[in-house]
């Protein structure tokens, strides 16, 4: 037996819709997580709830990259493929490393799904000796499944339903890791049906057994921890960090929370997670439609809680009326977009950053607000509290925009503790100051307006989306005033970056060679782009934007150091375009709009080209 | 602005705010502001509890007219606002303000969702079948065949039915009247504001600009005795000038009888609020009334059933989570079931 301590290692797990590949995803995730690695992970699945099985558009997967070091994203290229059927097998060996290892079930090579995955005549890939280069290992797990569980009884859909765990203790064995934590999973969410979870544990335990006593088998992982900074972590998706940060808000700021959406991918989930917060006092609103998910929020905005929607695309599209509404009332309200491929549907799986335009001017006249982007998933709290606190202290909407591979993919997070996070201080009036009129748009030295809220004495006054008077907020069709007006609430939210930290560069300084400017979920391929490269003798400079609208105070500066600027990003080129038109610097773009992240290799070559030619 | 009052010590004019009310010259809007502003006082609601919300339209135009919180938001989103609105604070007691194209039209998909979930709201559905801010296009209450700004040869739609819509979305609070009969007009926003649950008033409106006497044949004295029925619960829909004519039913089609012929009132339909498919029926007048010698057009309470209002349900899901587990502690959330430690 070969054992190989990497220091990094990627798996891949792929299989039909139906498989249970994300369950088993996240249960590999989270072992590996708590026995010290660091890690980076990307689902990756089909729009269709339950493709027709065996077929090459129902692969579902779910890919990890673990490492003892510091893990940026979830791999180029995968060490370990799991094929629960040939159609898994197909789509995903191109990216398979050579000499990579192929764990494959056999029952899922049978004539029909070899036809269904497209192999020609037939064929057997497991049998042509195509995969020679390949350390393959192929075994029957649904019949191994269905001889561990022969006496419980169990009906054979059951059975084959805990296949996926029979792979899982394959993979835990040559991972060297232990079961405990699936273990205790699995008798947690079999609570009520004690049997059903006696039968995943055999099978998981008989999965590890078989690897362990398996002669066929040569290559084990042994991978050791990372050295992480010390503390309490715990593992974290995009989706989820995001509706933690709004609780967090809500509650450093003493206000409600009012989450009001429309079911849409990859969004829904945030939805899903808050309405299980109802003993934090969150208030979540399935609403008949996109249009009326945000209006609720603002409603619930006026009323005086953290209102908050989120979307994505083509439902932030829906929203735009609403924003503007939003801004004009200068209400706080925190809108999300976990951004999908588009145009209109699109691809609503896959992700892509294509709606920075539109959320920097998708909205009729001048209606700036802040736009901000997380860059990974941990980041997605982070970014998320901050947004809130600037929509709430700045009463202004805030974009933020996340995207479905940040939304869905997971990492280890530093979990802050409640007392740590900032206070939040909305400018409310809590009574009547004076006897004279409440000026509802009179305003501080940032320009931000007071918030009364519907129920305190003396302080009645009318709000709308018509052009207001300065001060009063009456309504006023004076040509001065609106000029005006537009001028104060664009300066209002320009004054954000004042309070915004400065930009800091993630990699190199203001003497690296060249600059790359990211925003999103770009981070990790950038950031081991650039790591890599330092290995080879290049110095780069990395700046990633976590506030795009305003950009950062200190950006202009920044820029000013470098002769080469390029500016990779998962669309045709949008946020090169506001950077070479806020600061005339001949940036370069470098897109990619295929649905999936950028490889690292891919930035790399970016970097490594412009370098060469300039 | 003055002192703050004791709700019991209000008057009309503690509702009226510092804004110049600016709907055309007889407009029917006054009528319907006036009369508002007459029952607040009576509602027992502190004013800063009162919010008005619009979206767009003439009508809409009303929250700027009243000294309470207010909001004139958008085009048909009036009742997704609200919705947002009582949800957060169920306390404030909440008035929507809208017209049949802000309602009907643009905003239909919100309002019927708002009905069925039964927010404790009250909706006054400002209709006067045309649109008047756009200066003039025919609306989803227009009759067929409509003449109007973008209808040169008639409008080619068949029109809505206001109360049958309301009533098929669930409405638990269902009611007419007119902007000429305030009396009438008081008594509904007060039945409306008392009943708990989503109230749908209908106000037929003359817009005295762009679609002037659409509806005298129920608000013009000479011709109204014998186009209009007074519903009154437990009462039988007699009308006619001599309140000789009522209306009975035959199997599920209502027909009129001479009194005068030996019939008595008590051979009529005696009004029911609480009969659904009476109330259904009701709502159906409208569709014979072009015809002469027709049903009356039926103005009051329609139909009113006593449902749990969503933000109820709302608050007791809160309640009941927080008995369960306990109210939440924030960093319990942000470590979740699973975290660890590294050394």
């Amino acid at each position: 037996m070969k054992a190989t301590s990497p220091n990094e290692a990627v798996i891949f797990f792929a299989g039909d819709s139906g498989d249970g590949i994300q369950l088993t995803g996240g249960q590999f995730s989270e072992t590996v997580e708590i026995f010290g690695n660091d890690i980076s992970t990307f689902p990756n699945f089909p729009a269709e709830i339950r493709a027709p099985k065996g077929t090459l558009f129902g692969v579902s997967g779910f890919q990890l990259k673990l490492g003892s070091v510091k893990v940026f994203t979830p791999g180029d290229q995968y060490d370990v493929l799991v094929a629960m059927n040939a159609a898994a097998l197909k789509t995903n060996l191109h990216q398979l490393k050579k000499g990579g290892v192929i764990i494959a079930n056999t029952s899922g090579f049978d004539k029909k799904n070899l036809t269904l995955a497209k192999y020609e005549n037939g064929t057997n890939p497991l049998e042509d000796h195509s995969l020679d280069n390949y350390d393959v290992h192929d075994f029957d797990v649904t019949k191994m499944t269905q001889d561990a569980l022969v006496d419980t009884g169990m009906d054979r859909k059951e059975i084959e339903r805990c296949k996926n765990m029979f792979v899982l203790g394959f993979v835990y064995w040559m991972f060297n890791q232990d079961l405990k934590y699936t273990i205790n999973f699995l008798t947690d969410k079999f609570k009520s049906k004690p049997e059903l979870a006696d039968a995943n544990i055999k099978v998981l335990k008989a999965g590890h057994n078989f690897a362990d006593t398996s002669e066929t088998f040569t290559s084990r992982f042994s991978i050791k921890p990372a050295q992480l900074p010390k503390g309490h972590y715990r593992n974290v998706n995009g989706n989820q960090a995001v509706a933690l940060a709004l609780v967090a808000a809500s509650k450093k700021s003493g206000l409600g929370l009012f989450y009001g959406s429309y079911p849409i991918t990859p969004a829904s989930n945030i939805l899903h997670q808050l309405s299980r917060y109802k003993n934090y006092g969150v208030k979540t609103y399935q609403a008949e439609d996109e249009i009326a998910a945000i209006c609720s929020a603002i409603g619930a905005s006026f009323a005086g809680n953290l209102g908050a929607t989120a979307s994505s695309g083509p439902g932030i599209a829906l929203k735009g009326e609403a924003m503007g509404l939003a801004m004009i009332l200068e209400l706080p309200l925190v809108i999300v977009n976990v951004q999908r491929g588009g145009p209109s549907t699109g691809l609503p799986t896959k992700t892509e950053q294509a709606d920075l335009l539109q959320a920097l001017y998708g909205r009729n006249g001048e209606a700036p607000l802040p736009v901000f982007a997380p860059a990974t998933p941990k980041d997605c709290f982070k970014i998320t509290f901050m947004a809130c606190k600037i929509a709430l202290e700045h009463m202004t909407p805030v974009m933020i925009l996340t995207d479905g591979y940040i939304a869905n993919g997971s990492e280890p997070w530093q979990y802050p503790e409640s007392k740590d996070l900032a206070e939040i201080k909305p400018p409310l009036i809590k009574e009547r100051q004076s006897d004279d009129h409440f000026l509802p748009y009179q305003r501080d030295k940032n320009l931000v307006r007071k918030w009364a809220i519907p129920g305190i004495a003396g302080l009645e006054h009318r709000i709308g989306g018509l052009e207001k008077e300065i001060d009063t907020g009456n309504v006023s069709y004076d040509p001065d005033n609106h000029e005006q007006m537009i001028k104060i609430r664009a300066e209002k939210v320009e004054k954000v970056a004042e309070v915004f930290p400065d930009q800091t560069y993630e990699q190199g300084s203001e003497k690296s060679k060249l600059l790359v400017i990211g925003w999103g979920s770009t981070y990790g391929a950038i950031e081991s782009a650039i790591i890599s490269l330092k290995e080879d003798g290049h110095d780069i400079a990395h700046v990633h934007l976590r506030m795009i609208h305003p950009l950062p105070s200190n950006l202009g500066e920044i820029l000013r150091h470098f002769e080469q600027i390029i500016v990779p990003e998962m669309n045709n080129g949008q946020l090169v375009m506001v950077l070479r038109n806020k600061f005339l610097l001949p940036i370069k773009s470098v897109t990619k709009i295929k649905g999936v992240p950028f490889t690292v290799q891919e930035i790399k070559e970016a970097i490594l080209n412009q370098l060469r030619h300039g | 602005m003055d002192k703050v009052a004791d709700p019991k010590s209000y008057t009309a004019k503690d509702f009226a705010s510092d804004q110049e009310v600016r709907w055309c010259p007889g407009c029917g809007d006054y009528s319907i502001l006036n009369q508002v502003k007459k029952i607040l006082p009576e509602i027992g609601v502190a004013r800063e509890n009162i919010v008005f919300i619009s979206g767009i339209g003439c009508s809409s135009r009303f929250p700027y007219y009243t000294e309470t919180y207010g909001m004139h938001s958008i085009h048909g989103r009036a009742t997704a606002i609200a919705s947002g609105l009582k949800a957060a604070n169920p306390k404030l007691d909440v008035w929507i303000i809208t017209g049949d194209g802000d309602a009907l039209s643009i905003g239909g998909n919100h309002l019927i969702h708002l009905l069925r979930r039964n927010f404790n709201v009250n909706i006054l559905l400002f209709n006067n079948e045309i649109y008047g801010l756009t200066k003039g296009q025919y609306s989803p209450t227009s009759p067929i065949g409509k003449i109007s700004a973008s209808t040169p040869q008639g409008s080619l739609d068949y029109p809505f039915n206001p109360l049958m819509l309301a009533l098929g979305a669930e409405g638990t609070f269902v009611a007419r009247s007119i902007d000429t009969n305030p009396t009438h007009l008081r008594e509904t926003l007060l039945q409306a504001h008392n009943h708990h649950g989503a109230s749908f008033v209908e106000i037929y409106q003359n817009c005295n600009v762009f679609n002037d006497g659409c509806f005298a044949p129920f608000s013009d004295k000479g011709i109204k005795e014998d186009h209009v029925v007074m519903l009154e619960e437990g009462k039988p829909l007699v009308f006619g000038a001599d309140l000789n004519k009522g209306v009975t039913l035959d199997g599920f089609k209502p027909k009129i009888i001479e009194l005068s012929n030996g019939h008595t009132p008590e051979e009529c339909w005696i009004h029911d609020p609480t009969d659904r498919i009476k109330a259904t029926i009701l709502t159906q007048f409208f569709e014979y009334s072009a015809e002469p010698g027709a049903l009356p057009r039926p103005f009051g309470l329609f139909y009113q059933e006593e449902r749990y209002s969503y933000e109820d349900h709302m608050e007791d899901q809160l309640k009941q989570a927080d008995d369960k587990n306990g109210a939440g502690d924030l960093d319990a959330l942000l470590s979740g079931p699973n975290p660890w430690q590294v050394a």
